[in-house]
């Protein structure tokens, strides 16, 4: 790790080129300073928009997590932005670790490799906790306009319980649990079912992801309108994608071999 | 005291831009990128608070209690998880880098290079 | 409250230097985790428990997760 790579003509060294970021990120840090001490102090001002929607959220949208309100209500676009962002970027990372054609799926290669050797507490404990993991990610993302929580939290608690699967048993197990067809519909399907509601939005009350469904009163279960439905959509699409991305890595860990290594 | 989260926020970035100019693994890089994300997030958190406001949820308060920001935590938690994800991207590049050309080293990744 | 804030934002200050500083990928693994979840709780000392949530899920399970995956694989 301490030896360099022979330079080439024009290119600084280690050390030089250390001393020339230490220069930069002192006048960066500078101004950077210099333009954050103008702001007041942190404890005494609140931006006058999220005044406004903490007075008005709970009775305008029957929801009291003001949050998940502002996420799938009053800036449900910029959710929708998000969202896709998060879809290509699993989408680029599936077409980035797929199997290439000097590459081959080993399926029983893997056994001999990996020979069980978790502890039987490390299994048991796992075992013990994947049914409660996915209960906490349900509550999560159905309770998301009534307390902390919501959509994106609860996908991804979801794909952890994947995880603890995979920890605990081993990969032909996690294998049965997630079919890849049925995770890639969830995820296009949540999704899709964003955009429709929106839609919906649209058709029925005049705005892109209006809100049009009957707002309840504040508190209950089933109230405020499309933001619990969001919220599950949201889920949905987080949750395969997160699975997606974990069994991809897994894949190309455990299964997926160069050619030539079958011979050796 | 009362500059205190920006000065922590200006401090993370810096310190992630170091760890990028001077690190010697593609892994590495990309964790301090995460870094550098990391400090908007207190930059914007910090923003958004209130002495004596408390969490923007009114399940069992008044919803005329003075609260902290919702605007920048629906930002903020967005970006999270969202940033999460494209991190993710990065080290799927990483791992095909280091598949083709056998090396994680970014002084040596030169695409002009032969 | 104002003394929890000033040891969290301590605490994620010098959390920061220390996963630049590891510079071993499998040591930044878990100095990473530690550091999401340093984050996490600067995030509920500064009241927001919905980004706390999100971070130490994300910063402190799937990241790591995903980076000792990516170690791994590239390891010859």
């Amino acid at each position: 790790m301490d030896e360099q790579p022979p330079r080439r003509p024009g290119e600084l060294s280690f050390a030089a080129r250390r001393r020339l970021f230490l220069v930069g990120a002192a006048g960066l840090g500078a101004l950077l300073l210099w333009g954050l001490f103008e702001l007041p102090d942190y404890r005494d001002v609140v931006p006058l928009y999220g005044q406004v929607i903490n007075h008005s959220a709970v009775e305008e949208r029957s929801s009291t997590a003001v949050v998940s309100a502002v996420n799938f209500d009053y800036r449900g676009f910029d959710t929708l932005g998000e969202e896709f962002i998060l879809f290509a970027a699993v989408l680029v990372l599936a077409l980035l670790l797929r199997r290439l054609s000097e590459e081959r799926r080993d399926r029983h290669e893997w056994k001999a490799r990996h020979e069980h050797t978790t502890s039987a507490a490390v299994r048991l404990t796992c075992a013990a906790l994947v049914g409660p993991t996915v209960l906490l990610a349900v509550y999560i993302t159905a309770h998301g306009h009534l307390t902390p929580g919501g959509g994106f939290q609860g996908g991804v608690i979801a794909a952890t319980a994947l995880l603890l699967v995979y920890l605990g048993s081993d990969y032909p197990t996690m294998q049965r649990l997630r079919p890849l067809p049925l995770v890639e519909t969830a995820k296009a399907a949540g999704a899709l079912a964003f955009v429709l509601l929106g839609l919906a939005g649209l058709i029925f009350a005049g705005a892109f992801l209006e809100n049009f469904l009957p707002l309840g009163t504040p508190g209950d279960l089933v109230a405020a309108g499309t933001i619990p439905l969001l919220s599950v959509a949201v889920g949905l699409e987080v949750a395969g994608g997160f699975v997606l991305l974990l069994s991809e890595f897994l894949d190309q860990l455990l299964v997926i071999r160069r050619k030539q290594e079958a011979d050796s | 005291m009362s500059v205190l989260p920006y000065v922590v926020a200006v401090w993370i970035c810096l310190v992630g831009l170091y760890g990028i100019v001077t690190s010697r693994h593609l892994l590495h890089t990309i964790i301090c990128v995460s870094v550098v994300q990391s400090s908007t997030y207190v930059l914007l958190l910090a923003v958004g608070y209130r002495q004596g406001g408390v969490a923007p949820v009114f399940v069992d308060i008044p919803h005329t209690t003075p609260a902290v920001d919702p605007v920048v935590q629906a930002l903020t938690l967005t970006d999270v998880v969202v940033g999460g994800a494209v991190t993710a991207l990065l080290l799927a590049i990483a791992v095909q880098i280091e598949k083709h050309l056998h090396t994680l080293d970014p002084d040596e990744l030169d695409p002009l290079r032969d | 409250m104002i003394a929890v804030q000033l040891a969290a934002l301590l605490v994620v200050a010098v959390g920061a230097w220390a996963t630049v500083m590891a510079r071993d990928p499998v040591r930044q693994a878990i100095v990473v985790s530690l550091y999401g979840l340093a984050l996490g709780l600067l995030f509920f000392a500064f009241q927001a428990p919905d980004v706390a949530l999100s971070n130490i899920v994300i910063g402190a399970v799937a990241l790591p997760t995903m980076l000792m995956l990516a170690i791994a694989k590239t390891k010859r």
